[in-house]
C-alpha cells in the first residue's frame, strides 16, 4: 500500500534505535520534509487547525458577508478593530493565515493522492496475491470437507465461479497436493477514496479561480421601470478578476408589478409576508418579450445570468414644483423599510429649480397609526392607510463638492431645518394624491396617487413598490456541482464498499478426501468480513453438493 | 382544543414518559453495578484478565456481527433486567407520543414541522430517538438509554420552554423544497452524531477502566464491566459517526444548492455555514484520526466528542446568538 507510513494499514517503520543515520543532505532533507508534509499526522493536524482557524470568522463580522457589521464593529470598538484588522480578522477566509492552512492541507493531500493513485492503477491490473500457506491465521478461518468424489481442482474451479459471481478478481494457484483460489474485491473502495480527495482538489480549484470569471450586480427597480443588462445600468457592480463587461448580454428586464400577500387569518402571524412575486418581462436582444417571475427561492435564469429577488419596499412618487407650478422634481423614490410593518425611510434631494437647495427626509407608513405619545408608526405592511411625512431642510445638499454621496442618506448638519418635529413648522403630512406648500414659499410638494381612479378609501394600489434584484453570473457553478457530486459519491463508495481478500484452498488428504479451507483478510474497515467467509463456505458447499449429486448417476452403481 | 394544542399536550406527555424511561435506565445502570459487585466476589480477577486478553487480541481479529460480539465481549456478562425492559418500553411509548406531537404540529402548520427552533428541537430529538431505536433492533445498545432519554429530555425542555413559537406560515425565504431536504438530513445526521458521541464517551470511560485492570485501583463506575469493550465501542461509534458524516456532507451540499437559489451564492461564509463547515472538518479529522497510527482509540474518540459538542453549539448557540442569514429561529 503506497500510503503514508503512519497510516494504520501500512507496516510500522523499523525503528532506527542504535543505528547512526547517515546525513540527509539537501535532497534528503527535502524528501524528509515532503514525507512529513504528506504524513497522516500532518494532514490530521492541518485539518484540526483548519477547523480552529475557521472559528474567528463566525465571531467577528466579515467584510465578505456582512460589510455593515464590520463598519459597526469599527464604530463600537475603535481601539480593538484596527488591531483585528491588521491580523485580517475581518477577512478571515481570504486571509494569509487561513489560506496557508488550507493550501498546505491540499498540498499534503495531493502529495498523498498521487502516489496512491499510481499504486492503485497498478493494483487494478495486478492479479490477486498468492494464497498464504497457513490460512488458519487469517480472519474467519473455516474448514469443510468436500463431498466424496470431488477432486481438489474441481472444487477450486467451482469456488472460482462463485467468487466471480460475487465480483471478485480471482487467481488460481495449483500445487501438487493443494489447489487454491485467491480472490480480491472492493477496488472501488480505494477508487472512491481517490475520487473523493481529487474532487476536493477540483472543488478548491474551481471555487478559487472560477469565481473570477463571473460578476454580481444590484439594481433597484420600481414597478414600471426597465433595466438593460449593461454595466451602467447597475446600481452597484462587482466583477470577478477575469470578467470583461463586454460579455454582458444586453437583455432588458421590466418590473411590471410586484405582488405581495400578507397573512391576515392567523392572528399569531398577522401581517407576516406569505409571498413576494416580482412579475417581469424579459426581452432578449433581438428576441421576443417573455413574461417571467422572480420569487424568493426561485430566481429567474436569463441571458447567462440569474436574477434574484433580495428586497422590496415602497417607492412613493413625489413631485416638487416651484412657486410658478413648474415641475422641478418628480420620481418614484425607493424608501428603505425600517421594520416588519414597512415603516420606510426615504430621501429626496432637489438641487436645482427652487430658491434654495432642498432636501426632504420622508417617512412612509403604509398603514399609519399613532402611539399614545403622538408619534407615528405603521401597524400593517400593506397599504391600508398610507401616510407620508416629510421633514424639509434647505441649504447646501453637498452635491457640488464632487464627493459621491448616497442617495439614501442626507447630511442635515449643515442645512437649515424648515419643517421638522422640533421646528415651528411641523413636518408635512400627505396622503396619496395630496399636495402641500413647502415652507418659506419655496414651492409645493405632491404625493402622487398611482391609481387616482380607485374608489375613495381604497389605497391598495396608491403607492408603487420597488424590488431590489441581485443579478449574478457564475460560469463555474456547474463544475462546482459536478465536483460536489463526485465528493459525495467517492465518500459513499470509500466508506461502504468493503475491500477484502478471500481464499479458498482445497487440500487432498491422505485418505483421498478433500479438505476445503476458507479465510479472508480485510483491507480497511470491513465489519462484514467473517460472515462473508462463512457465506462463501456455505454456498460453495451447496454448489459442490449439487454437482456431486448430478455426477453420481453417471457412476456405475 | 386545536391540533397545535394537542401537539403540545402530546409533547409534554412524551417528555414525562422520557423522564420515566430515564429513571428506569438509570436504575438498570445501578443494577449492573451491583451485579458486577456480586460477580466479582467469587471470580472477579479471572474475568478482568480475560478482558485484557480480549482487548489485546481485538486489534488483530476482525468483527463479524457486532451484535453477536457485544453479547460476549463484556467483562461481566449481564442478563436482561426488568428495569431495562421497562426502560425500552417506556422510550418506545415516549417516541410514539413524540411522533404524534411532531405530526400534529406539521398538520396544524400545514407544512413540515421543522421551520423554527421549537419545531427543529422537536423533530431533531425525535430523529435522535428514532435512530437509537432503529440501531437497537440490530445491536444491543440499550445501555445508552440513560444518555438518549436524558439528552432528548433536556433538549425538548429547552425547546418547549425557550424556543416555543405559535404556528406561523412559512416566510417566503423558507418556502422551498430544500427546507424539507436540507433540514431533515441535517437533523438525521445529528441523530447519528448524538449516538456516536454517546458511544465514544462510553468508550473513553471503558478504555480508562481497561487500563486500570490489573492495577490496584478499581474504577468507580462498576457498570462499565457489563458493557462492550472499548474496542467494540470504538468500532460501533465509528460506524455510526461515518453515517452521520455522510449525511452531514449531504446537508452541506443541499444547503449550498438552496443558498444559491435563495441568496444567489452557494457559499458565503455565513456564520451557520462556517459552523457547518467546522463540524464537517472535525469529523473528517475524526475519520483520518482512526486511520492514523497512534490516534486510533481514545484520541479519535475525543474528536467525535468535540464534533458533537460543535453540533450542539451550532444548533443552540449559533442559531440564536450569532448574527447571520440563517435567522429562522422564529424567536
Amino acid at each position: 500500500m503506497s500510503r503514508p507510513s503512519d497510516h494504520i494499514d501500512s507496516a510500522p517503520a523499523p525503528s532506527g534505535d542504535g543505528i547512526s543515520q547517515p546525513k540527509l543532505g539537501f535532497v534528503g532533507t527535502l524528501r524528509w520534509f515532503w514525507r512529513q508534509l504528506t504524513s497522516m499526522r500532518t494532514a490530521l493536524f492541518l485539518l484540526l487547525l483548519l477547523a480552529i482557524a475557521a472559528v474567528p470568522g463566525s465571531l467577528v463580522p466579515q467584510r465578505s458577508s456582512d460589510p455593515n457589521g464590520v463598519t459597526q464593529y469599527f464604530a463600537d470598538n475603535p481601539d480593538l478593530a484596527p488591531i483585528l484588522d491588521k491580523i485580517q480578522a475581518f477577512d478571515v477566509y481570504a486571509s494569509a493565515w487561513f489560506s496557508s492552512i488550507y493550501l498546505l492541507l491540499f498540498v499534503s493531500l495531493i502529495g498523498c493522492v498521487i502516489p496512491r493513485t499510481k499504486h492503485h492503477l497498478q493494483a487494478l491490473r495486478a492479479k490477486p496475491p498468492k494464497t498464504p500457506a497457513r490460512l488458519a491465521r487469517l480472519a474467519g478461518f473455516t474448514t469443510r470437507s468436500a463431498p466424496a468424489g470431488t477432486d481438489a481442482a474441481t472444487a477450486v474451479a467451482s469456488a472460482r465461479t462463485l467468487l466471480k459471481q460475487g465480483r471478485y478478481r480471482v487467481a488460481l494457484f495449483d500445487g501438487p497436493k493443494e489447489f487454491s483460489a485467491s480472490a480480491e474485491r472492493g477496488y472501488m473502495r480505494e477508487t472512491g477514496n481517490l475520487v473523493f480527495h481529487s474532487a476536493l482538489v477540483g472543488l478548491l480549484v474551481v471555487v478559487g479561480f472560477g469565481s473570477g470569471f463571473g460578476f454580481s450586480g444590484q439594481r433597484v427597480l420600481v414597478e414600471g421601470q426597465t433595466f438593460v443588462n449593461t454595466l451602467l445600468a447597475y446600481d452597484s457592480f462587482n466583477p470577478g478578476r477575469f470578467f470583461n463587461d463586454t460579455e454582458l448580454d444586453p437583455y432588458t428586464l421590466t418590473l411590471d408589478d410586484f405582488e405581495v400577500s400578507y397573512e391576515t387569518a392567523n392572528l399569531e402571524a398577522f401581517g407576516q409576508p406569505v409571498d413576494f412575486t416580482a412579475g417581469v418581462t424579459v426581452t432578449p436582444r433581438g428576441g421576443d418579450a417573455k413574461d417571467g417571475a422572480v420569487r424568493v427561492n426561485d430566481p429567474l435564469r436569463t441571458g447567462g445570468t440569474s436574477v434574484y429577488l433580495l428586497g422590496n419596499g415602497y417607492a412613493p412618487t413625489i413631485t416638487v414644483k416651484d412657486p410658478e407650478g413648474t415641475v422641478v422634481f418628480t420620481d418614484s423614490v425607493p424608501f428603505l423599510p425600517q421594520d416588519a410593518n414597512l415603516t420606510s425611510l426615504g430621501i429626496v434631494k432637489v438641487p436645482d429649480g427652487l430658491a434654495d437647495q432642498v432636501g426632504l427626509v420622508g417617512f412612509f407608513y403604509p398603514t399609519q397609526d399613532e402611539t399614545t405619545t403622538g408619534s407615528y408608526f405603521s401597524s400593517f405592511p400593506d397599504l391600508e392607510y398610507p401616510v407620508l411625512t416629510l421633514n424639509v431642510y434647505a441649504g447646501d445638499l453637498g452635491l457640488d463638492d464632487g464627493v459621491p454621496t448616497s442617495v439614501y442618506a442626507l447630511d442635515t448638519d449643515t442645512m437649515e431645518p424648515l419643517a421638522t418635529r422640533t421646528s415651528d413648522i411641523k413636518p408635512l403630512e400627505l396622503k396619496p394624491g395630496e399636495t402641500q406648500e413647502l415652507p418659506n414659499g419655496l414651492g409645493s410638494v405632491t404625493f402622487e396617487n398611482a391609481s387616482p381612479d380607485a374608489a375613495a378609501g381604497d389605497y391598495s394600489d396608491s403607492v408603487p413598490r420597488f424590488a431590489s434584484f441581485d443579478i449574478h453570473h457564475d460560469p463555474t457553478q456547474g463544475w462546482v456541482l459536478l465536483f460536489a457530486v463526485l465528493v459525495l459519491g467517492g465518500l459513499l463508495t470509500s466508506l461502504f464498499v468493503p475491500r477484502r481478500r478471500l481464499w479458498v484452498k482445497a487440500v487432498e488428504q491422505a485418505d483421498g478426501s478433500v479438505r476445503l479451507e476458507y479465510a479472508g483478510l480485510a483491507r480497511g474497515e470491513d465489519p462484514g468480513l467473517e460472515s462473508a467467509v462463512t457465506a462463501l463456505a456455505d454456498r460453495h458447499a451447496a454448489l459442490l453438493e449439487r454437482s456431486a449429486s448430478v455426477v453420481k448417476p453417471v457412476e456405475p452403481a | 382544543m386545536n391540533l397545535n394544542e394537542l401537539s403540545i399536550l402530546s409533547l409534554y406527555s412524551a417528555m414525562a414518559v422520557y423522564a420515566l424511561a430515564f429513571i428506569a435506565f438509570a436504575i438498570d445502570l445501578a443494577k449492573r453495578s451491583s451485579a458486577v459487585d456480586s460477580a466479582e466476589r467469587p471470580a472477579g480477577a479471572a474475568d478482568e484478565a480475560s478482558v485484557a486478553g480480549a482487548v489485546a487480541a481485538g486489534s488483530t481479529t476482525t468483527l463479524t456481527r457486532i451484535s453477536a460480539r457485544i453479547a460476549n465481549d463484556a467483562a461481566t456478562p449481564y442478563g436482561r433486567s426488568a428495569s431495562l425492559r421497562v426502560g425500552v418500553s417506556l422510550i418506545v411509548l415516549a417516541w410514539g407520543l413524540h411522533l404524534v406531537a411532531a405530526v400534529l404540529r406539521g398538520i396544524a402548520a400545514e407544512r413540515v414541522p421543522w421551520a423554527n427552533m421549537y419545531e427543529f428541537a422537536m423533530t431533531g430529538t425525535l430523529l435522535i430517538v428514532t435512530v437509537f431505536l432503529i440501531v437497537l433492533t440490530r445491536t444491543d445498545l440499550r445501555f445508552l438509554g440513560t444518555f438518549v432519554s436524558g439528552l432528548v429530555l433536556i433538549l425538548l425542555g429547552i425547546g418547549a420552554l425557550q424556543y416555543y413559537v405559535e404556528v406561523a406560515p412559512l416566510p417566503p425565504a423558507l418556502q422551498s423544497v430544500w427546507l424539507v431536504i436540507h433540514v431533515f438530513v441535517a437533523s438525521l445526521g445529528t441523530g447519528f452524531f448524538a449516538l456516536g458521541f454517546a458511544l465514544s464517551f462510553v468508550q473513553l470511560l471503558q478504555a480508562r477502566r481497561e487500563e486500570r485492570v490489573g492495577t490496584a485501583k478499581p474504577g468507580r463506575l462498576k457498570f462499565l464491566q457489563t458493557l462492550p469493550s472499548a474496542f467494540t465501542l470504538e468500532n460501533l461509534a465509528y460506524r455510526v459517526n461515518i453515517i452521520g458524516f455522510i449525511l452531514w456532507t449531504f446537508t452541506l451540499m443541499a444547503g449550498s444548492i438552496w443558498a444559491e437559489r435563495a441568496w444567489g451564492r452557494y457559499w458565503g461564509w455565513d456564520t451557520k455555514e462556517v459552523w457547518t463547515f467546522i463540524i464537517w472538518v472535525i469529523y473528517a479529522g475524526y475519520i483520518h484520526a482512526r486511520a492514523t497510527r497512534g490516534w486510533r482509540g481514545s484520541r479519535s474518540a475525543w474528536l467525535a466528542i468535540i464534533g458533537f459538542a460543535a453540533v450542539m453549539f451550532n444548533f443552540g448557540i449559533v442559531n440564536v446568538f450569532f448574527k447571520g442569514l440563517h435567522a429562522y429561529s422564529g424567536l
